[in-house]
C-alpha cells in the first residue's frame, strides 16, 4: 500500500494579528491558531488518492502540545496517523533546523509504517511566508520535488510515476516525476473536505503520536532548534506610515479636473519612468 | 536497525573548521525561460553592484540554459565583472536537480561570500535545495538588501501579512543566501561597452540520470500578473457592480497598465480573486496605483502603500485612501474616469496619429 506523509503546522492566523499602535508590537492575543491554510491542500491531495488507490496517510508536525489539536482535525479529515514532534529543544528552529527535524521523523515513520512514496506540503506557511521546508526536507531526503502544484494530473502505480502541473508566473508546466516524490500544494489544486461523521468521532477520542528528541537515536543536537538555525534574525520593526502630503484636485469643474490632475502627473519622474511621451 | 542502513542525510554542516575569509564576492543566479531572462535578475544585478562597490568585491552572475551565451554576454552589459555560463542540452528546462548541481558546483569552486537569486517560483524552488545541501542561511523574499562592516548581508524582508519588517543575518555559514521580490530594485541602464570575463562552467549530468521530465510549458498571455505591474488601476466598492470595472479597463489600457481591485469587490464577486491587492491578495508596488471607489481599509492599504504614486478618486472625503494617496480627487468616478481615459489618450497619442 502507498505510504503518504504529510507534513502541517499549526499558525496564528496571521491575518487576525494586528499592530499596537503605541507600542508597535504585534498584539498576538486572541489570535486563533489555525492549521496552516495551503498545508489542508496538501492533506486533501492525499486524501483524495487514499480514496482512489488506497493509501496510509501519516501527518506529522513540529510544533509545542497545542497543535496537537491541529493533527486530530487531519485525522477527522481521513488521515491515518498522527505525529507531533514535541520537544522544548526544537524550539526557535529556523527553515533549515526544521527541515532536519522534520526529514528525521519522516525516516521515523518509514522505520514504524514502511517507506514513503509521497510528501505532501502546502507551498509555504502563513507565519513564515518562505516555502524552503519543502525543498528542504527533499533535499535532506534526497527525493525529487515538484513545487507550486495547481494540478495533480494522474498516478501510474505501475511505473511509479507522477504528472503535476506546476504553477509558474507566465504559465503553467506539465512536469512528470517518479516516486518517491515531495510536492508542495498551491491553494487552487483542491478544496479541502469537511470533516466526515465518522472521522469526527474518531478524532475524538484520537490521541497523536508524540516523539521528542529522546525518541530519535540518531539525531544531532547541534542541528536542532536555535543553535541548528545559521539565520538570526537581527531586529524587527513597524514601517513608518508613509508620510504623504496629499495634494488635493479641485473637481467642482471634472474636466478641468481630469487635465489638472493628468498635468500634476507629467509634473513627476513618471512620464520618464513609464516612457510617456 | 534500519537507522544504520539509511544514507547519510543531506546538508549537515561541513567537517572541521572552514576558513570563510575565502569566500568574496556576489554572485546572482540569472534566470531565464527560452533565452530570455527575467527582469528580476537584471534588477538583482543592478543592487548587488551597489553592494558588491560597498564590500569591493566582484560581481558575478550565473547563468544556466541551453543556447544562453547572449544572456552571459548580457550580464555583463547589466553590471557583472564574471560571468558563469553553463550552456546544455539538460539544461534546456529548469529542474531542481541538474540545476542545483551546476549552482553547487560553481559555489564550491568559486566561493562567493553572498547568492541572491529571484524570489520566483523558479528562485524559491532552486535556493531552497542550494541552502539546505550547503548547508547555509537563506532568507526568503528579501524587499530590502544591505551589508555592514563586518560584510554580514544584512536582507530585510516583509513579516506578518506585511505588518513589520525584519532584518536577517547568517553570521555562521558562508555564502550568505536571499531570493528578493521582483520589481523592487532597478536595473542599471544597459551598457553594451562593458567587459568582463566570461568562463564556462561544465554541466557533468546525463539525461538518463534525471528522472524528473518537463512534459510541456504552455504560457499564458492572460495571466494576471499585478506584481510586475508598473501601472495599476484598482477598483473597490465604489465601483457599484461588475460593469464599473469596464472604465478601470478603459484606462489601464491607455496607460498600458493592469486592473486591480479590493477585497470588497471580490467578495462580492464582481472581479476574480487574481485580481486582489492586499492582505489576503497580492502585495504590489507599481510606479503608479489607481485606487478609485476604494475606501482605503488597512487590508487593502498594506498591500498597495509602496506604490511610487498613489491616486485616489472617491466621493468620500474621509476615507482613509486620501491619507496615503499623493494625489486625491473627490467627486464621481462614473464622471472623473472617463474624463481622465480621454485626456490621456489625447496626451499620449501622437499627434500624426490623431
Amino acid at each position: 500500500m502507498l505510504h503518504i506523509v504529510v507534513c502541517i503546522k499549526q499558525v496564528p492566523d496571521s491575518r487576525e494579528i494586528r499592530i499596537d499602535p503605541k507600542t508597535n508590537t504585534l498584539i498576538r492575543q486572541g489570535v486563533p491558531a489555525i492549521v496552516n491554510y495551503y498545508d489542508l491542500h496538501g492533506l486533501e491531495e492525499a486524501l483524495r488518492i487514499k480514496d482512489e488507490f488506497g493509501a496510509r496517510v501519516t501527518v506529522i508536525t513540529m510544533g509545542p502540545p497545542s497543535a496537537e489539536k491541529a493533527l486530530c482535525q487531519c485525522v477527522s479529515m481521513g488521515a491515518d496517523e498522527g505525529v507531533l514532534v514535541s520537544d522544548r529543544a526544537f524550539a526557535g528552529a529556523d527553515t533549515l533546523a526544521t527541515s532536519y527535524v522534520l526529514a528525521l521523523t519522516i525516516q521515523k515513520a518509514e522505520d514504524t509504517w514502511g517507506p514513503v512514496d509521497m510528501i505532501f506540503c502546502g507551498k509555504q506557511t502563513l507565519d513564515g511566508d518562505t516555502g524552503q521546508v519543502g525543498p528542504g526536507i527533499a533535499c535532506r531526503l534526497d527525493m525529487d520535488q515538484l513545487t507550486y502544484v495547481e494540478l495533480f494530473e494522474s498516478l501510474d502505480i505501475e511505473k511509479q510515476e507522477v504528472v503535476v502541473r506546476r504553477h509558474l508566473e507566465d504559465g503553467v508546466e506539465r512536469v512528470r516525476a517518479r516516486l518517491p516524490v515531495l510536492i508542495t500544494a498551491l491553494d487552487i489544486l483542491n478544496r479541502p473536505r469537511r470533516a466526515s461523521l465518522p472521522g469526527v468521532l474518531r478524532a475524538a477520542r484520537y490521541k497523536p503520536i508524540v516523539w521528542t528528541t529522546n525518541d530519535f537515536s540518531n539525531l544531532d543536537r547541534s542541528k536542532i532548534g536555535l543553535k541548528g538555525s545559521p539565520t538570526i534574525v537581527s531586529k524587527t520593526w513597524v514601517p513608518e506610515p508613509k508620510q504623504v502630503n496629499t495634494e488635493y484636485v479641485d473637481s467642482a469643474n471634472v474636466v478641468a479636473a481630469a487635465t489638472d490632475l493628468l498635468n500634476r502627473l507629467y509634473a513627476t519622474e513618471l512620464p520618464q519612468k513609464l516612457g510617456w511621451s | 536497525m534500519a537507522e544504520d542502513k539509511r544514507r547519510k542525510m543531506i546538508g549537515l554542516q561541513p567537517e572541521g573548521d572552514v576558513d570563510w575569509s575565502m569566500y568574496r564576492g556576489i554572485m546572482v543566479v540569472v534566470e531565464q525561460r527560452s533565452g530570455v531572462a527575467k527582469p528580476v535578475s537584471w534588477q538583482l544585478l543592478g543592487e548587488a553592484r551597489r553592494l558588491a562597490d560597498k564590500l569591493d568585491a566582484p560581481l558575478m552572475a550565473l547563468v544556466m540554459g541551453q543556447d544562453v551565451s547572449h544572456i552571459a554576454q548580457q550580464a555583463i552589459g547589466y553590471g557583472a565583472d564574471i560571468v558563469y555560463h553553463a550552456d546544455a542540452p539538460e539544461l534546456k528546462d529548469y529542474r531542481t536537480r541538474p540545476y542545483s548541481r551546476v549552482c553547487l558546483k560553481v559555489i564550491k569552486t568559486y566561493r562567493p561570500e553572498i547568492v541572491l537569486m529571484g524570489a520566483t517560483y523558479t528562485g524559491r524552488d532552486l535556493a531552497g535545495a542550494i541552502a539546505t545541501h550547503l548547508p547555509t542561511g537563506l532568507t526568503a523574499d528579501s524587499t530590502q538588501l544591505d551589508v555592514d562592516d563586518e560584510r554580514l548581508l544584512l536582507a530585510s524582508r516583509p513579516a506578518f501579512s506585511e505588518k513589520m519588517l525584519a532584518t536577517i543575518l547568517c553570521k555562521q555559514f558562508k555564502p550568505q543566501m536571499a531570493t528578493v521580490r521582483a520589481g523592487v530594485f532597478q536595473a542599471l541602464p544597459y551598457d553594451e561597452k562593458r567587459t568582463g570575463k566570461i568562463i564556462a562552467v561544465h554541466q557533468d549530468m546525463h539525461e538518463n540520470d534525471i528522472v524528473t521530465k518537463v512534459l510541456e510549458f504552455v504560457q499564458d498571455d492572460n495571466r494576471v500578473n499585478l506584481e510586475d505591474a508598473q501601472v495599476i488601476v484598482a477598483g473597490g466598492r465604489g465601483l457599484g457592480g461588475p460593469d464599473g470595472f469596464k472604465l478601470l479597463h478603459e484606462l489601464a489600457n491607455v496607460l498600458g497598465g493592469t486592473v486591480a481591485a479590493s477585497r470588497a469587490a471580490t467578495d462580492l464577486g464582481w472581479i476574480d480573486h487574481a485580481y486582489q491587492v492586499g492582505q489576503t491578495g497580492t502585495t504590489v508596488r507599481p510606479k503608479l496605483y489607481f485606487a478609485i471607489g476604494i475606501s482605503g481599509a488597512v487590508q487593502h492599504v498594506v498591500g498597495m502603500q509602496n506604490s511610487d504614486y498613489i491616486v485616489a478618486i472617491n466621493k468620500d472625503p474621509n476615507a482613509p485612501i486620501f491619507q496615503i494617496a499623493n494625489y486625491g480627487i473627490v467627486g464621481d468616478l462614473f464622471e472623473i474616469v472617463p474624463l481622465l481615459t480621454k485626456a490621456f489618450q489625447e496626451r499620449l497619442t501622437p499627434v500624426m496619429a490623431r
